[in-house]
């Protein structure tokens, strides 16, 4: 550190003559370089590149051969049906798992707030599919759909109802993968839920009892305004990390059936890795960085009314 | 007496919900562990309450999975744990480091790195995995370490956990040992870091149990045997026909391990880890 100041201050005997507020403006610069600078090279300047990158005609393996061709592959992107499959079913996939996550979240938050015994067991359980890694997760659940001998239909079969093709039909394959992503993920949200709800103040319960309100009456008018600002950001989140399906249809249905379940950012692994059109995919995560950006934005704003 | 009885009811009637919805949601995992130490023959011949009866259990799928020599697995693991331990050692250095910069140290220019970092939390990492492939191929390090680690040191949202935290931290404490002619470095490593376990403890958590399960870049860097990790090497697994179902069961229930010691040693800052970014959010 010695060294360091002198340095700086051209090897004359500085440091008695460095103030503190001297170092700490060079020390403040010299502490914050590391993190910057590896911010610039591996975020900063690759979302800059992704951009000059959507311009261009460029293959991964002809990195020679890489020129400026304008606007083209928005313009092949804007034509191309796969793109707005997946736009569609990236859309599908985040307007049913959002609500659909975010009330079992708070439904069960609100259960294993309740001051009984086996809530901390509660705790645990609803929580278990989270410390599960989604490939795991992915891998699992491939097994339970399965048509002949998978756990799900057999519990299906078990009620009487005949076993479903799951993830092998065009029809079930995106639902299924909704209902394995509520399951894996309501816990996370369920712990944010959980810590609002322990700020409610007691009182609010108390008074509303007094009033003789019922428990939805409760749950209506005193547990949801309180967590105005905890549903906004669960919201926000979820929907966040609804936009970035990939694993799911990655492991489980390699975007099938016909389609029915590839992504945004499975389209855009598919081009940029698979067939190393590194243009194209930087045409697409352009997009997909707007799509997120604007539905934010758009998600903000109503939030805030 | 007739309000107490039915309050009792009540509260029998919410710990059964809990006590069966949780038995549902973890059945699928219960399901897993208990497929790892069955027999082959037995996993799809069991059908519904029976196949989660650990009948002929052994560790026989766990020893083929660990020491089969055809199978890796236990390189992926290490892979996946190398990789990861860096990255949260590295990490936790460089960003809290940054953050006691921007925080305590204002120097020219502090606001607007402040501004860009909290900015740049919106980037969702899938928009720039290509050029950023483009980059770390330009410095050779496909299947390298260094490209499973040196992309992820620095992490707008563990600075901002920092910043959160360091905030918090009296100035006064500061100013007592600049008084005792500490540096500002000296001031970070012998008042603040003492005093900010727990936000150290929160972000190490988060880096590590985020970058345990990660997956698409790997997938794209590390196609290599040699430094292929746990996550992408599972997948591999689970689409080489050649494999047990055992055997994967086993692999998957091993692949969990890690993060549920870290569940079960450091719940609080795992919890915290989640919460602090939801409820200040």
């Amino acid at each position: 550190m010695e060294w360091l100041l002198n340095r700086i201050q051209g090897g004359k005997a500085v440091r008695l003559s460095l103030t503190y507020g001297q170092q700490k403006k060079w020390l403040g610069f010299l502490f914050s370089v590391p993190a910057l600078v590896l911010l610039f090279t591996f975020l900063i300047l690759p979302v800059g590149l992704a951009f000059v990158y959507s311009f261009m005609e460029y293959n991964m393996l002809n990195p020679q051969g890489k020129t400026f061709t304008g606007l083209s592959n928005y313009a092949r992107l804007f034509q191309d049906a796969i793109f707005f499959t997946a736009l569609k079913n990236t859309l599908y996939f985040s307007v049913l798992v959002v609500p659909l996550q975010c009330a079992v979240a708070l439904g069960l938050a609100i259960l294993v707030n309740k001051k009984v015994k086996t809530a901390v067991i509660g705790r645990v359980f609803f929580f278990s599919p989270v410390v599960t890694s989604m490939v795991v997760v992915a891998i699992l659940w491939t097994f339970l759909y399965n048509v002949d001998s998978g756990l799900i239909n057999s519990a299906l079969n078990f009620f009487g109802i005949p076993s479903q093709p799951f993830l092998l039909s065009e029809g079930q394959a995106m639902n299924s993968i909704i209902f394995m992503s509520v399951w894996q993920g309501a816990g996370f949200q369920m712990m944010i839920f959980l810590a609002g709800l322990k700020d409610v103040p007691e009182t609010l319960y108390e008074a509303a009892d007094i009033d003789g309100a019922n428990a939805w009456q409760k749950f209506w008018n005193v547990t949801l305004p309180s967590l105005k600002n905890v549903t906004g950001f669960v919201l926000m989140i979820t929907t966040i990390q609804a936009f970035r399906l990939f694993i799911q249809p990655y492991v489980m249905t390699n975007g099938g059936p016909s389609d029915s379940t590839k992504t945004l950012v499975f389209i855009l692994y598919e081009n940029g890795f698979q067939f190393r059109d590194v243009g194209y995919s930087s045409a697409i995560a352009v997009v997909f960085f707007l799509v997120v950006l604007s539905v934010s934005l758009i998600l903000k704003k109503v939030l805030n009314q | 007496m007739n309000r107490i009885w039915k309050k009792r009811m009540n509260k029998l009637g919410v710990s059964l919900v809990i006590v069966l919805l949780g038995l549902l949601f973890i059945s699928p995992l219960l399901w897993m562990i208990v497929a790892s130490l069955k027999p082959e023959t037995l996993i799809f011949k069991d059908m519904g309450l029976e196949s989660f009866l650990p009948k002929q259990a052994n560790f026989d799928n766990y020893l083929a999975i660990l020491f089969t020599d055809s199978v890796n697995f236990l390189k992926y693991m290490w892979n996946s744990l190398f990789s990861v331990g860096m990255i949260v050692i590295l990490g936790t250095v460089v960003n809290s480091l940054c953050a006691y910069a921007l925080v305590k140290l204002k120097f020219p220019g502090s606001g607007f790195i402040l501004v860009v970092i909290i900015a740049l939390y919106v980037v969702p990492f899938e928009s720039v995995l290509i050029p950023l492939y483009v980059v770390v191929n330009s410095f050779g390090w496909i299947n390298e370490f260094p490209s499973l680690i040196v992309p992820f040191i620095a992490e707008a949202f563990s600075i901002f956990l920092f910043i959160q935290f360091f905030k918090g931290i009296p100035n006064e404490l500061e100013e007592a040992a600049q008084i005792d002619g500490a540096n500002p470095f000296q001031v970070f490593w012998k008042i603040v870091v003492p005093n900010s376990k727990p936000v150290f403890a929160t972000a190490a958590i988060l880096s590590f149990v985020t970058h345990w399960s990660d997956f698409m870049w790997p997938l794209i860097v590390a196609t290599d045997e040699s430094i292929r990790t746990v996550q992408v090497g599972i997948q591999y697994l689970f689409t080489d026909n050649n494999i047990e179902y055992g055997q994967i069961m086993a692999a998957l229930t091993l692949t969990t391990i890690p993060v549920v010691l870290i569940f079960i040693f450091f719940q609080r800052y795992y919890v915290q880890g989640i919460t602090s970014s939801g409820v200040k959010g």
